[in-house]
Parts: C-alpha cells; sequence; structure tokens
C-alpha cells in the first residue's frame, strides 16, 4: 500500500485557479488522483475544468470529505495557505510553493507539532507519488513504475533521474517523496526513511541529498540504529564551490560544514551504498536488491 | 542579498541599535572635513562584501584630517584582497569614515537563521575582534548560544542571559539588553538571514556600540522590503549573474571549460559532479527553472558561450515542468541568432521529449545528441578533450 498517498488519497488544490495549480490539479487527476475541488478565496461556489471550488479550506473539507491538499499558492501567502489547511485539520499537505521567506516557514515549523493528525511535505518540492494509484505533485508520472522501491529526495529533477534510471531497469517505485530543497521543511530525511522502514511495501530505499546543513549525517546516524532495508544514497554538490548558493536555499556549504566529502563519509560508516555519479544511482540498487535476494 | 557597512549602520541607527558616528565620504576633501568634525581623528573603511577588511589592508586609522584625505585616496578604486573575497579580491567603489571610540572591551554578536533549530538563534562571545570561526572550532564554550521561539520574540530573560554570558554590569548591561532586543526587531521585522556585529565594543564611557556591522537578507523575503532592496550593489555581483537574473536564470561561474545547462539546482549540481567524474570542469553552474522561456534558452546560451574557456556545451533536461520541446526550441534559437561554434551535447527526457527531439532533428543543426546523463557527459567531455 505504499505509503502517504494512494487509492485512499482525496485532493484539494490550495490556489486552483491560478495557471500553474490548474494545469497540476489536471495533471494530478489525469494519473489517477481522485481531485475532489480547489480552494481560491473570492471564487467559492464556482467551477473550473470540473472542480468545484471553495472560498476555504474548511469548507473544502466540509463538503468533500478531502483528506490532502496541494498548495500552488504563490510565495507571499504560502505559508498562510499550509497554516489553513493545518487548521482545517487535513492530514498530508504538499506545498510545492518556491520562494518561501524562511521567517514565515519558521513560523509555520513551531505549530507544526500542535497538529500531530498532519504531516507537511515540502515547501518548495516536486510532491508525492504512489505510481499506478496517485500522485500529488508537478512530477512527470509516465516515467515511474509501480513496485518496491521508496525515493526520498531534496531535489526534484535528481528524483526524476532516479526513478527513470530504476524504470529503465524494471525496478519499480513504492512511493516517492520530495521533501524539498528549503533550510526549513515539514518532512525530513529521517521521517521519510521511517515511513519506509516500517512499509512492507518498500524493500529498499534510494535517498538523495545535497550540499548543506546536517540533514544527510543526521539521517545516516537514523539508518546504522534502525534502518532494516537496504540504502542507496547520492549527494549532489560534490564539485560545488564553498559559500556560494547553489540555486535551493538549503545547498550552501559553510566552513567546511555540510560538504559533500563529509556527508558521504557519513553515509558509507553507516552501510549506505554511496555512488559518486548520479547515473549509477538505480544499478547501484539493483545490485543492492540482488544481494538482498 | 548582502548589504555594505554603511548601509547596516543606517538601518541599525534605524532601530535604536548604537553604532559610531560615521559617513561615506564623496571625495578626499569630504573625507578631511568630516575626520576635522570628528575631532580631528577618524578611521578610514573600504566597503566591500567581504569580511577580513583589517587584516587585507581597508581598514586604517587617520590620526589627522590630511591623513584622512591621503587614506582615502589610497582606499578608493584599490583592489581589496581579504579572507573572504578569494584571491581575485575586490575592488573599493566606497569609502566610509567613522568616527573613533575608546574601546574598553570587543565581543561578539551575531543572529542567524540556524536550520538545525529552525530557530533565530544568536551567538555571542567575549572574544570579539577576531575571527570566530577560529573561537568556535578551538574554544566552542566561549560562544553562548541562544535560540529564539518565533511565537514569542526574544524575552527579556534571554537578552539578559546573552548579557551575562558577555560579562557585563551597570550601564552597559542595561545598554546590552536594549541593543539586542531592538537588533532582534529589526532582524523580524526585515527578514535578515544574519547580522554580524564583530567587533561589538564597550566603551570607555560604558556605551555598547556596533563598530562593524554585517547584514546579509533572505532573497525570497525581498518583494516585500523595497527599501532593503534599493540597498543592492550591482558593483559587489558578478556582471553575468545579473545578466542572467534578468531571465530569471540561476547562474555560477565556475572555472573549468565545460558549459552546463540544466532544470533543476540538484540536477545542475549533479550534471557538475558527472562531468567531473568523467575528468572533465564544469564551467558553470546553471539552472534554468521549470518555466523558463525559449528566450530564456537562448539566453542561457549567450551567456554561457560569453565565457572564452568555453569549449563545449552539455544541455541536461529531465523535464517536469519544463518542457522539453521548449528547451529544444530555444537551443535552435540560439544556434540561428547568436551562432554555437563549440560541440553541444543533447540530453533531453521527460515532458514532451519527443516533440523536443523531432525539433532538434529538423533544424539541421549539428548537434551530439546522448542517451541518458552518463552518455552526455562521457560525449562531452570526449568533443572536449
Amino acid at each position: 500500500m505504499a505509503v502517504l498517498v494512494g487509492n485512499h488519497t482525496k485532493l484539494i488544490v490550495q490556489g486552483i485557479t491560478g495557471r500553474e495549480g490548474l494545469f497540476h490539479a489536471k495533471g494530478c487527476r489525469d494519473y489517477g488522483t481522485k481531485v475532489v475541488g480547489g480552494v481560491t478565496p473570492g471564487k467559492g461556489g464556482t467551477e473550473i475544468e470540473g472542480f468545484p471550488v471553495f472560498n476555504t479550506v474548511k469548507e473544502a473539507v466540509a463538503k468533500t470529505g478531502a483528506n490532502a491538499t496541494m498548495i500552488f499558492v504563490p510565495p507571499g501567502g504560502a505559508a498562510d495557505a499550509i497554516l489553513e489547511a493545518l487548521d482545517a485539520g487535513i492530514a498530508l499537505i504538499v506545498c510545492i510553493t518556491e520562494g518561501i521567506p524562511v521567517l514565515d516557514m519558521m513560523k509555520v515549523k513551531r505549530v507544526l507539532p500542535d497538529y500531530p493528525g498532519s504531516r507537511l511535505i515540502g515547501p518548495n518540492c516536486p510532491g508525492v507519488i504512489t505510481p499506478g494509484q496517485a500522485k500529488i505533485g508537478i512530477m512527470p508520472g509516465r516515467i515511474h513504475l509501480a513496485g518496491n522501491v521508496g525515493v526520498v529526495s531534496r531535489s526534484g529533477t535528481l528524483t526524476y533521474e532516479a526513478v527513470g534510471q530504476l524504470t529503465a531497469l524494471g525496478i519499480g517505485q513504492s512511493t516517492c517523496i520530495g521533501i524539498g530543497g528549503d533550510p526549513i521543511n515539514g518532512t525530513s530525511h529521517i521521517d521519510a526513511l521511517e515511513l519506509f522502514n516500517s512499509d512492507p511495501d518498500t524493500h529498499a530505499v534510494i535517498m538523495i541529498g545535497e550540499i548543506g546543513g546536517s540533514a544527510e549525517e543526521e539521517a545516516a546516524a537514523w539508518v546504522k540504529a534502525n534502518m532494516k532495508k537496504p540504502v542507496v544514497a547520492f549527494i549532489a554538490g560534490q564539485t560545488a564551490p564553498p559559500g556560494r548558493r547553489m540555486g535551493h536555499a538549503g545547498a550552501i556549504i559553510s566552513g567546511g560544514h555540510g560538504t559533500a566529502a563529509e556527508k558521504m563519509k557519513a553515509l558509507e560508516a553507516a552501510g549506505i551504498t554511496v555512488v559518486q555519479s548520479p547515473a549509477d544511482m538505480g544499478s547501484a540498487m539493483a545490485k543492492r536488491l540482488q544481494a538482498k535476494a | 542579498m548582502n548589504i555594505h557597512e554603511f548601509q547596516a549602520k543606517e538601518l541599525i541607527r534605524q532601530y535604536q541599535v548604537a553604532t559610531p558616528d560615521g559617513r561615506v565620504a564623496t571625495d578626499a576633501e569630504d573625507a578631511r572635513q568630516i575626520t576635522k568634525a570628528y575631532g580631528g581623528q577618524s578611521v578610514v573603511k573600504a566597503q566591500i562584501h567581504a569580511g577580513g577588511r583589517g587584516k587585507g589592508g581597508g581598514v586604517k586609522f587617520a590620526t589627522d584630517p590630511d591623513k584622512a584625505a591621503e587614506l582615502f585616496k589610497q582606499l578608493l578604486g584599490m583592489n581589496l584582497v581579504t579572507k573572504q573575497t578569494g584571491p581575485e579580491g575586490r575592488r573599493v567603489f566606497t569609502v566610509f569614515i567613522s568616527n573613533p571610540v575608546d574601546i574598553e572591551r570587543e565581543l561578539y554578536l551575531a543572529l542567524l537563521v540556524d536550520r538545525a533549530t529552525s530557530r533565530i538563534t544568536i551567538m555571542a562571545s567575549t572574544e570579539g575582534g577576531v575571527d570566530i570561526e577560529e573561537v568556535a572550532e578551538k574554544t566552542p564554550e566561549k560562544i553562548t548560544r541562544v535560540a529564539i521561539d518565533p511565537a514569542v520574540g526574544m524575552t527579556a530573560f534571554q537578552a539578559r542571559e546573552v548579557a551575562f554570558a558577555l560579562g557585563l554590569e551597570g550601564d552597559a548591561f542595561k545598554k546590552s539588553v536594549v541593543f539586542l532586543q531592538n537588533l532582534y526587531r529589526l532582524f523580524v521585522e526585515k527578514d535578515c538571514s544574519m547580522v554580524e556585529v564583530n567587533p561589538l565594543v564597550i566603551t570607555k564611557t560604558g556605551d555598547v556600540t556596533a563598530l562593524d556591522a554585517k547584514m546579509g537578507f533572505d532573497d525570497n523575503a525581498l518583494f516585500r522590503h523595497p527599501d532593503i532592496l534599493a540597498f543592492r550593489d550591482l558593483n559587489e555581483e558578478a556582471p553575468e549573474e545579473i545578466e542572467a537574473s534578468k531571465f530569471n536564470l540561476n547562474f555560477i561561474k565556475l572555472d573549468g571549460t565545460i558549459g552546463c545547462m540544466v532544470n533543476g539546482a540538484g540536477l545542475a549540481m549533479g550534471t557538475m559532479d558527472i562531468i567531473k567524474y568523467h575528468g572533465g570542469s564544469p564551467a558553470n553552474f546553471l539552472d534554468v527553472g521549470g518555466s523558463a522561456t525559449e528566450d530564456a534558452v537562448k539566453n542561457a546560451f549567450r551567456i554561457i558561450l560569453q565565457d572564452k574557456a568555453v569549449k563545449g556545451v552539455m544541455v541536461n533536461i529531465f523535464g517536469g515542468i519544463m518542457r522539453c520541446d521548449i528547451v529544444a526550441g530555444g537551443i535552435v534559437k540560439a544556434a540561428k541568432e547568436i551562432g554555437i561554434t563549440v560541440p553541444v551535447v543533447v540530453r533531453l527526457e521527460g515532458t514532451n521529449v519527443e516533440e523536443g527531439k523531432r525539433i532538434l532533428a529538423e533544424s539541421g543543426l549539428n548537434l551530439i545528441v546522448a542517451d541518458g546523463i552518463n552518455d552526455a557527459a562521457e560525449k562531452i567531455v570526449a568533443a572536449t578533450k
């Protein structure tokens, strides 16, 4: 049954009347996700491309029974959109929006523990997909194949790269989770690994990290202590010069900390197969699965 | 975005945070007059976006007004090399004249967004005026850290905790508490990412004052701070990066020979990594983003090819939001309008890939088509050998 999303998912889209919001609402519906409506304040009561539009998330939940939301609200209002979804009791909140001010996310992160029934994925992420069942996000659905490898990543396009390699080798995926590249996000590598560890449909995990911060080192320690399944990892930014911001707010190395070399060492020490080339993620996973079988 | 010391000081004064009097001098005569007004002595400071200015020779003491004028001429236009500028250094376009203070003690104070705790953290140390990274490494116990709850803000007891840790008492203690609370208010209201006061000075008369100030701001929040955006100094940014930002391209110049055009920051870094893995060296980081137009792709090519060190270009697109047909259209446009004289390896995958490949095939351009990221990296490295 994989994790987070599936046939049980009933999705609304916050910011559904925007160009991107509508495009990807349709994309999710085309993939098979039950998209039950959307929210745009002031446009409640209307309908767009067959989706009923509501003024508030609470109203959308009451009328549709939605249990998941995908957020496309522009950066200035995106943190507020997450708070509204939390307040409405939505179980799975996926925030795609890129460029949210970090102090706004700091407030969101502060109140997240007050909503133990909700999980936030992102922001600044491609979303979550359980191949063959449902997707919440902007990833190209057709590159995926249903199966038993979980993928967790801070980077969107590198996730596609990993998935593309797996699918080409005939290795399917249970669920792929893009946790986003921002310095403050809702779900961490460890959170995702925990979900995969206890999911019977996931037999192994690909973890894709980036330079900056210490999330990968923490994940390595967690894997060493808890993980029962093989893990393959790649860290992007081995050749990035220190002190430069490489697009994702998270991808900054400072003062020798958070370098790719440090992270790779920590991951290897935890028994994780670390590949040097991003082209080897799929084949390294194939080897780990063979060794297991 | 970073700002200059003189701008940071202007800002902190607005928040009633104490800092010595100081002004930007327009010319040598102005430097002389300002110094005269400060009682005949001043500190003459080169303004660049990098630390270590003192040790690099960018901060000088003027013993009299004539000396200030002389120092002004010396610093203006100089190429200042510090530990943080890299060997190429930075040109000095602005010189700041500061009123000297009688220093009793030098302390260290910084506020920053700490991603590990998801909070604003105060870092304070009695070891001011020195390289704080060295302090952190050798004597971490000399750095006090206090994390602020974003829902509550900085409380009085937390400000006192810092002041006690800095060993302050009497007037200086009280003043430092106010100093801290005002600085925190500025941090939050202006969406700072980092404020560093090094040194924070206790004067012989018991005043607490920011002798230096470095400030960085969250780029994502600049849309709500036009006043901060007005502080942007294009002299501090690489011309090709400014050019790229006009087309919403995220570009960073590196010193290799293979130009990279990729969508997504992670894949862009991964592409640099795989080029290196096969023995090549990337000339740049370039993320075209998810919503680039044909025009943006064309300009991406133009910016990459401006670098004469570039011997070939690797295009690596895994389209999710980004459509392959748009990328292909942009490549064709670039070839027609600006001409491409170096080998180009193209790897397209994802949304509308068939249409993208068709556009490239029908263009008649001499492109090297690659199947997968590994094949692309091998081909571009071979083509540029």
